[in-house]
């Protein structure tokens, strides 16, 4: 147990030193890194200044020691854009990403763990094949489409819902259901098919006879076995959900770092984009990262590997 | 007589390869193969079969609606976009940028993936261990966020939105056909193979690659989709394909801004990516349950 979480916690800190390495040697091996740290109309002495705070001139281990170090205390530089630090428009957009995040992740467990259970229960019949259609339908539209299909529906046509920005729970509704789509469909079809091989094993068997309602069966026995094969892929759900984020924020204008990142991209502001992709990065490997620990701690079955 | 019955040999051996086809396409999805068809058959010939210029912008003509609709003509079947070009065209322009893209990445991934695959499975020991831990970094990367780096610090291209997915995309079939071959080098025909004096490289090549290659079809075919909408969401962000070529993902950016006033800006490129990426997974799922019977979904 103890070797797979120090090995796991290793692949996450290596993974996220790799990403490092390898912004900072793309930026460097590309030209000089002080000007994409600049906007275009910057003078001469500015750009003297930053390479010299940069340690442009230093060798490149030192520099990558600054680096680190800036990223560590969480000085990410000033903003081309905005002429204000990146931590600075990070401390505001973050909360507002997570809550997103948070609100799929609650649609998606709302939606695909029924629809999953009702494909199995119902195999062959119409329900299933309505459930797996959603969920197929799910993994091939672009979460991008689907939030202008869903603005262009319930915000042009009836008017229901507000299309951008954050506001009350009405805001939330569109974002957080196009952002969860692509997950409901890949819970769904996974859900099913460990579902049905539940249904059918020994101790389904055992306690049917034992005279069980099928209710308990399916929900209580079978489900709790089925999520095993849900919770082990948690990690990738998670990548999934926040680089999706980024998609949907700049669908409906939601204050978040994804659409930080869109606009840094827009307007080459390279330090941004950079802070917000070392962030993301940051997010998603460690939250992954706590996700294999606790399932670890919970299927024995990994923990005596 | 000889001639005869040549003539029968070569008879009997088209009949067979007719019914090798048949049975091969038995129980194949029919419609998605129609569409997949269609998007290459598009892609291939953009030059020929469209009749407008893919980047021209005519503003007069911007956003007329689609044949049917109030102010759509035939000569504009799907309608313009913001700038005044053919949305038809560009739809069909944008199959090649997205079959190319999606081609040489799986190519060059999926290549470099299946021979890191092969050499770790066959080797073991240390190089599995390092190659392996490198595979499993790689994968904790999210995708979209490193091709964006890669792109904003390169500059956007196809070359380096080809790049940034290749980059990512081996470690998934480094680890899948490792997982495989450790599986086949227990079998016999392996032993057999090292005993009659088979080299290393003949080992890998002619015994082990036939014996991995329907699940890596299986992979390539399912990742088709899934690296067509990668393309499509870097396009969308300004990170991809760089205007005015003509991409889905960008197609759907630029209708962004329309989506009450002109619909079908977005709606078209939606579908054609819609169907596209449905076509290839119904095709992979197809693969899957006839070439590889262990991971037959229930």
């Amino acid at each position: 147990m103890q070797r797979y979480i120090i090995r796991r916690a290793a692949e996450a800190v290596l993974a996220l030193l790799a990403l490092s390495i390898i912004i900072f040697m793309m930026v460097r091996l590309t030209g000089d890194p002080a000007l994409l740290m600049l906007p275009p109309d910057a003078g001469l002495e500015a750009l003297e200044d930053l390479r010299h705070s940069m340690g442009v001139d230093k060798p490149l281990m030192v520099q990558y020691g600054l680096f680190m170090g800036d990223f560590v205390r969480g000085s990410f530089g000033d903003s081309i854009r905005s002429k204000t630090p990146v931590s600075d428009l990070l401390k505001d957009r973050l909360p507002n990403s997570i809550k997103l995040v948070g609100a799929a992740f609650a649609i998606v467990l709302l939606i695909s763990i029924p629809l999953g259970v009702m494909s199995a229960v119902y195999k062959g019949t119409w329900i299933d094949t309505l459930c797996t259609g959603i969920a197929v339908l799910g993994q091939a539209i672009p979460v991008f489409w689907l939030g202008m299909i869903l603005i262009q529906v319930f915000t042009v046509q009836l008017g229901w819902l507000p299309s951008s920005g954050m506001g009350g729970f009405t805001h939330y509704i569109m974002p957080a259901f196009s952002l969860g789509f692509f997950t409901v469909a890949a819970i769904t079809r996974l859900l099913r098919s460990s579902l049905l091989e539940a249904l059918d094993s020994e101790y389904i068997k055992l306690a049917r006879i034992k005279g069980l309602s099928e209710f308990k069966v399916v929900w209580k026995h079978a489900l709790r076995n089925s999520l095993i094969s849900v919770v082990t892929l948690g990690g990738i759900y998670i990548a999934i959900l926040v680089t999706l984020g980024i998609l949907v924020e700049v669908v409906f204008a939601w204050p978040g770092m994804g659409r930080l990142l869109y606009q840094g991209i827009v307007f080459r502001d390279f330090p941004v984009v950079q802070a917000v992709v070392m962030i993301s990065a940051a997010i998603v490997i460690s939250t992954s990262l706590l996700v294999d620990i606790a399932y670890a701690y919970l299927d024995p079955r990994i923990r005596l590997q | 007589m000889a001639e005869i019955a040549r003539e029968q040999e070569i008879l009997t051996v088209k009949n067979r390869t007719l019914t090798k086809v048949t049975t091969a396409l038995q129980g194949a999805p029919l419609i998605p193969l129609f569409i997949i068809v269609v998007f290459a058959f598009a892609a291939l010939f953009a030059d020929v079969i469209t009749f407008h210029d893919s980047t021209l912008v005519i503003l007069p003509d911007r956003l007329i609606p689609p044949v049917g609709f109030d102010g759509g003509s035939w000569s504009h079947p799907l309608g313009t976009d913001p700038l005044g070009r053919d949305i038809l065209t560009r739809i069909t322009y944008g199959a090649r940028v997205s079959i190319i893209i999606s081609a040489t990445a799986l190519g060059v991934g999926g290549g470099f993936g299946t021979m890191i695959g092969l050499l770790s499975g066959f080797y073991r020991g240390k190089i599995d261990t390092l190659l392996m831990r490198l595979a499993d970094i790689t994968l904790a990367f999210p995708l979209i966020l490193f091709a964006i780096l890669l792109v904003m610090v390169l500059g956007p291209s196809m070359l380096n939105v080809i790049i940034a997915i290749s980059l990512v995309l081996w470690a998934r079939y480094a680890r899948v056909i490792r997982g495989e071959v450790l599986g086949l080098m227990e079998r016999d025909f392996i032993a057999r193979a090292r005993v009659s004096g088979a080299s290393d490289f003949r080992i890998m090549t002619r015994h082990l690659l036939p014996n991995v290659m329907p699940t890596l079809i299986v992979l390539l075919t399912l990742q088709v989709g899934w690296v067509i909408i990668v393309e499509a969401s870097l396009s969308f962000l300004g990170a991809g394909i760089p205007p005015p070529t003509p991409a889905w993902g960008s197609m759907l950016a630029d209708g962004r801004e329309y989506v009450s006033s002109a619909w079908w800006v977005t709606t078209v490129p939606g579908i054609a990516i819609m169907l596209v990426v449905l076509a290839f997974n119904l095709c992979g799922d197809w693969l899957r349950e006839k070439l590889d019977p262990k991971q037959r979904s229930v």
